[in-house]
């Protein structure tokens, strides 16, 4: 089962490349829900492969990461709304949300260098949370988040005329609102799997993963642990930014509340459920967990209405409480993951027996 | 003043003229001759609210009074067009989260439904109406309070509840008139809790009131001892709070151990039993206000809690009577336009004049209610007590003040026939002081009634010429 | 300065709840050096569960006092269970897994049992049955009331039998030498599975009685109360260095007064700029600051490889 030469293999990305094009008109046939949803999913797998890189490949557990998330979107939002009556274009969005979140990723990172595992983890967490508490709370003295009313009035993605929102025709076919942003989350994934394949693959990539083996045995051998653990977070940060810029121009609206710390550990969940360090396990988890919610919720809600006549089991605690058990069991029976790197499942099967 | 005659008649006319104001909304289409009877048309109204997660039960709630709506727009049969139609519910669940939101009303779109009642929380209410607005698609929320909603500049967002500005505004209002001077303010930094104390300081400073502290707590705090010994050092005569019952109640009884002497006051997020559950003794005699009238107070209120707990046998949660409302305001606007085409209704929506269960709907500019009415409750005895209604429309406060004046008039007419049977009955001399004194107090009464009845009928004839 | 004084009384109460938690999680980080992120979940659970025991006497005609007392053994009971099981089933498999993956498993773990706490209780808040007599104290123009004095007393009292426990007893030595090297420790005879067992199912009473003293304090309980609880009392637990039972308690008295007083004051030192919509974020800074300045905590002894 080697997918890595499958992929590389011109049929492979032929075949892929043509399931990735027809996917959103598949999808589009059960209403633009559907694609709206595979929109998420595409958000989700971009923002779980940014973490990967921190976590998968470098080993830094990092549980505030939808701060950078925040960041980002936040930075779209006050860029290009109403708000401060600024309407700036993407190609200088953008770029200003990577490198804001780069920064506070950075920012994050110097302070924790000396720190490993659960003390980093629960360092992180608490950045995540002051990131949050600071957007609720910046609308006085002076205003610049809104507060918790967040921003509305977003402006959407647009190249020059070409809007990203509503429907239009290209080449003879109509493309919906959802539709092209599919394609161009698509391509941005794209651009992060290959820089992810590229990175996995270089010197850096080796040398997050002697950091993430052994520290000491890294610094022993040469590895400038410092500067590399700072760009693990500096790239990790940036992804995150440019997923929350995305975010913000889909949703039209942010507020605080969608950087919740849960929302850190679904993104970890993502991460660690697939298989960490391995990018088709990091999309399979990412995709899995933005749509089991939406099979429990039309699936799990009308079974039990038809067997029983009413609802014994609310479908959103049944999600959190299905989520919570799949972390328990896939830990304590494939701690690397549903669809782990086949090197890291060598290593456990060595090492765990 | 003279006789009881004029009094009935006046009350009669009154009743007579409402009645007639309420029989205005329904214009008969003048004759529409159906020729060939058209096909029936299907009008499909979306509706939005948590099904699932923990609000499950107000979204169901707000569902049943769709239902209910929608079952009696199809008994009483609706001609549009010259097409009989037929309303159809398609209710959609957004777990009250604003990525949900987004996702069920990209479907309502696609489903192309003619209207979309919804959703419950402002917080999905508010990203959602860029969808419908792009389609264009009509909106009409019974229940989200943000300002915000409406101040987008969306042609097709409405709601048909005073929203958080007017009732900020009203509790300022009512702080006032309690003669109090300084005040402290308390919000938990949510949407609605900040949004709610911003107005209410707006309006407390407006009217002269001195904010002597701005202190903030989060919706998942128990602990307020901090901020509350703070507000104790400012001596505060009343603690305002923007949030919830479940911060609001332990607020007050800790409030209480600090000897905090300050009242305390808050919006429909503390006016519920649960506050006082939370809260215990602590919460005795304290205020709170809800959007609306009481449905006791309003005309058609009494009988739609019964036609609703007989339909679905259970009680009235909160919102329910704002959603039949909002359903009814929506098939009112596409019978005035004499169509069902979003782009056709739309503009009939905005124009509406509508005597609903819950108030006289009308839009202002930008789709609020205009003069939303706002009550104030004080707790008395695990109980909540109906204080006042502060703001509405003239219109509603005169059917209110009509409504008590009838009674009021009955209950006098009835005084006076006891006292009258008492007069028969007893046949000693000094029956005749007894029954002077009766027919003294009966008159009273009667003349209190008559008062009523005037001035109510002096506000609807003003009311209707505003028409 | 009389109001200086009440806010320290609010810190130090608050400051001892966290410390009563701390205690908890110390316990077993010390042993095994692992965050249980469900701790906070225990003390959810012992709060609801003694609401559920003592709620139900005392509408059956118990006396309060015997009623409350049946409610703490009660949650204190299924709090061991609790704590027992969680060990057995979810952490012990993983005691030579990476460190990460315990971690993961806690926070499942943690959600999991709110979940099902959920499902249980329900989605509301639940008033805590009063159970202790409510008597006001004044002292100097600060109000307290009786059920604080009791809180402070027992984490005390608590701290002191966990320090008897862990240095006067033999499972107290045998816990002291699985700390530091549970290969060695069992091959001198020590019970490696029975010792951790023992500091989760103590630590799961520790949090038992944390519930019922936060439950009696406020008197409401929610299905979400312990995982913000949890948060901070870990972060106290680090504050004083963890695995340092006498730092966990220290840490979080300080971190409490911390809270209350910068709640209080940050306003009025900013000049208005910052409000107390800060006061959660107190406890995250001054753990960041902590922890680069001093690793292993205000209290704790260097660790080497731990921090």
């Amino acid at each position: 089962m080697n997918f890595g030469r499958f992929f590389r293999s011109t049929v492979g990305i032929g075949l892929t490349a043509a399931f990735l094009v027809a996917l959103p008109f598949i999808a589009a046939t059960g209403g633009q829900a559907w694609v709206r949803i595979l929109d998420f999913a595409i958000l989700y797998v971009f923002l779980a492969l940014g973490l990967n890189i921190v976590v998968g490949l470098a080993g830094l557990l990092d549980l505030g990461y939808i701060a950078f998330y925040a960041v980002g979107a936040y930075t779209w939002a006050l860029l290009a709304s109403p708000h401060f009556g600024l309407h700036w274009p993407i190609w200088a969005i953008l770029p200003i949300a990577a490198g804001l979140a780069c920064f506070a990723g950075v920012l994050l990172g110097s302070p924790t260098l000396k720190l490993r595992g659960d003390y980093l983890a629960i360092v992180t967490l608490g950045f995540g949370e002051i990131v949050r508490i600071f957007l609720n709370n910046l609308n006085a003295p002076i205003n610049v988040t809104n507060g918790p009313q967040g921003i509305t009035l977003i402006d959407p993605v647009s190249f020059g005329a070409f809007k990203f929102s509503g429907t239009t025709q290209i080449f003879g076919v109509a493309l919906s609102g959802p539709q092209k942003y599919y394609f161009l989350l698509v391509a941005l994934a794209i651009l992060v799997i290959i820089i992810n394949i590229r990175l996995q693959n270089s010197r850096i990539g080796r040398a997050w993963q002697a950091i993430r083996e052994d520290e000491i045995a890294a610094k022993a051998i040469g590895i400038n642990t410092r500067n590399l653990k700072l760009l693990a977070f500096a790239m990790g940060a940036s992804f995150g930014g440019v997923a929350g810029g995305i975010f913000s121009a889909m949703q039209g609206f942010v507020s605080p509340e969608s950087f919740s710390l849960l929302e850190s550990i679904m993104i970890l969940a993502m991460v660690v459920l697939g298989g960490m360090g391995h990018i088709p396990g990091v999309i399979l988890g990412a995709v899995l967990l933005t749509v089991l919610p939406e099979v429990l919720r039309y699936g799990v809600g009308p079974l039990q209405m038809a067997v029983f006549g009413k609802m014994l089991v609310d479908p959103e605690s049944l999600r959190m409480l299905v989520f919570g058990l799949a972390l328990v069991l896939v830990m304590r029976f494939k701690p690397a993951g549903l669809w782990p790197s086949p090197e890291r499942q060598r290593e456990l099967q060595e090492t765990g027996k | 003043m003279q006789a009881k005659l004029s009094v009935v008649a006046l009350s009669v006319a009154a009743a007579f003229a409402l009645s007639a104001c309420g029989q205005k909304e329904e214009p008969k289409p003048v004759a529409a001759p159906a020729p060939a009877a058209k096909p029936e048309v299907v009008v499909k109204l979306g509706h939005v609210a948590p099904m699932t997660g923990p609000q499950a039960h107000l979204g169901k709630d707000n569902e049943n009074g769709a239902v209910l709506a929608i079952e009696e727009l199809n008994a009483k049969g609706m001609e549009i067009g010259g097409a009989k139609v037929k309303f159809q519910l398609l209710a959609e669940d957004d777990a009250a989260d604003p990525k949900q939101g987004a996702i069920v009303a990209q479907k309502l779109v696609d489903a192309k439904v003619n209207g979309v009642i919804g959703h419950l929380n402002s917080g999905t209410t508010i990203p959602a109406s860029k969808l419908y607005a792009d389609a264009g698609i009509p909106q009409i929320s019974g229940s989200a309070t943000n300002p915000k909603y409406t101040q987008q500049g969306f042609a097709t967002a409405f709601r048909v509840m005073a929203n958080d500005v007017q009732q900020g505004k009203s509790l300022g209002e009512f702080a006032v008139k309690q003669g109090v001077k300084t005040v402290a303010i308390v919000d938990d930094r949510t949407a609605y809790g900040q949004g709610l104390a911003d107005e209410f300081k707006k309006a407390a400073e407006a009217s002269g009131i001195k904010v002597v502290a701005n202190e903030y707590t989060t919706d998942k705090a128990t602990d307020f001892k901090a901020i509350l010994t703070k507000i104790k050092s400012t001596k505060a005569e009343m603690v305002f709070f923007g949030g919830m019952d479940a911060q609001g109640g332990p607020m007050a009884k800790q409030m209480k151990e600090l000897g905090i002497k300050a009242k305390f006051l808050g919006g429909d997020g503390v006016c519920t039993p649960e506050f006082m559950k939370l809260g215990g003794p602590a919460t005795e005699g304290q205020f709170c206000s809800l959007p609306g009238m009481p449905l006791e107070k309003l005309a058609k209120g009494p009988e739609f809690r019964e036609k609703f707990s007989k339909k679905f046998g259970a009680e009235i949660q909160l919102y329910a009577p704002y959603v039949y409302d909002a359903v009814m305001v929506m098939a009112d606007s596409m019978k005035r336009a004499d169509s069902v085409e979003p782009a056709k209704f739309l503009p009939a929506v905005g124009q509406t004049k509508y005597d609903g269960v819950t108030a006289m709907v009308e839009f202002d500019a930008l789709g609020d209610l205009k003069g939303g009415a706002i009550s104030i409750y004080k707790y008395t005895g695990g109980k909540l007590e109906y204080v006042e209604t502060l703001g509405g429309s003239t219109m509603e406060m005169a059917k209110a003040e009509v409504k008590e004046a009838v009674a009021e008039v009955k209950d006098a007419a009835k005084a006076v026939a006891g006292a009258a049977t008492a007069v028969g009955k007893e046949a000693v001399s000094d029956v005749k002081d007894a029954a002077k004194a009766a027919t003294e107090a009966g008159k009273d009464a009667v003349k209190a009634g008559a008062e009523a009845v005037k001035n109510a009928a002096d506000a609807t004839k003003a009311a209707v010429e505003k028409k | 300065m009389d109001i200086f004084l009440q806010q320290i009384i609010n810190g130090l109460v608050q400051g001892s709840i966290y410390a009563l938690v701390a205690l908890g999680y110390t316990m077993v980080y010390g042993i095994m050096g692992l965050i249980n992120f469900a701790h906070g979940e225990v003390v959810m659970i012992g709060t609801l569960v003694t609401i559920t025991v003592a709620g139900s006497l005392i509408k059956a005609g118990m006396p309060v006092a015997v009623a409350g007392l049946a409610g703490l053994m009660a949650a204190v009971l299924v709090c061991m269970a609790l704590g027992w099981a969680l060990e057995r089933v979810a952490y012990r498999p993983l005691r030579n897994a990476p460190r990460l993956t315990p971690l993961i498993t806690a926070i499942g773990m943690s959600i999991v049992l709110q979940n099902l706490a959920m499902m249980i209780w329900g989605r509301n808040y639940m008033t805590f049955p009063s159970l202790l007599p409510k008597v006001d104290f004044e002292f100097a123009g600060a109000n307290f009331t009786m059920i604080q004095v009791i809180i402070v007393l027992v984490s005390a009292a608590t701290m002191g039998g966990l320090l008897l426990l862990v240095y006067r007893t033999k499972l107290g030595m045998a816990m002291r030498a699985t700390a530091q090297n549970p290969a060695v420790a069992s091959l001198m005879g020590v019970n490696i599975n029975r010792v951790i067992a023992a500091a989760f199912v103590i630590g799961s009473a520790l949090g038992a009685l944390a519930g019922v003293m936060v439950g009696t304090y406020y008197e409401i309980a929610h299905y979400q109360m312990g995982f913000m609880l949890g948060l901070k009392a870990f972060t106290a637990a680090v504050l004083g260095g963890i695995g340092n039972l006498a730092g966990a308690m220290l840490g979080g008295i300080l971190l409490g007064i911390i809270e209350a007083l910068g709640a209080g004051y940050i306003g009025d030192l900013t000049g208005g700029f910052l409000g107390s919509h800060y006061q959660d974020i107190f406890a995250f800074v001054v753990l960041i600051v902590v922890l680069m300045f001093k690793p292993s905590g205000l209290f704790g002894e260097k660790t080497g490889d731990r921090a």
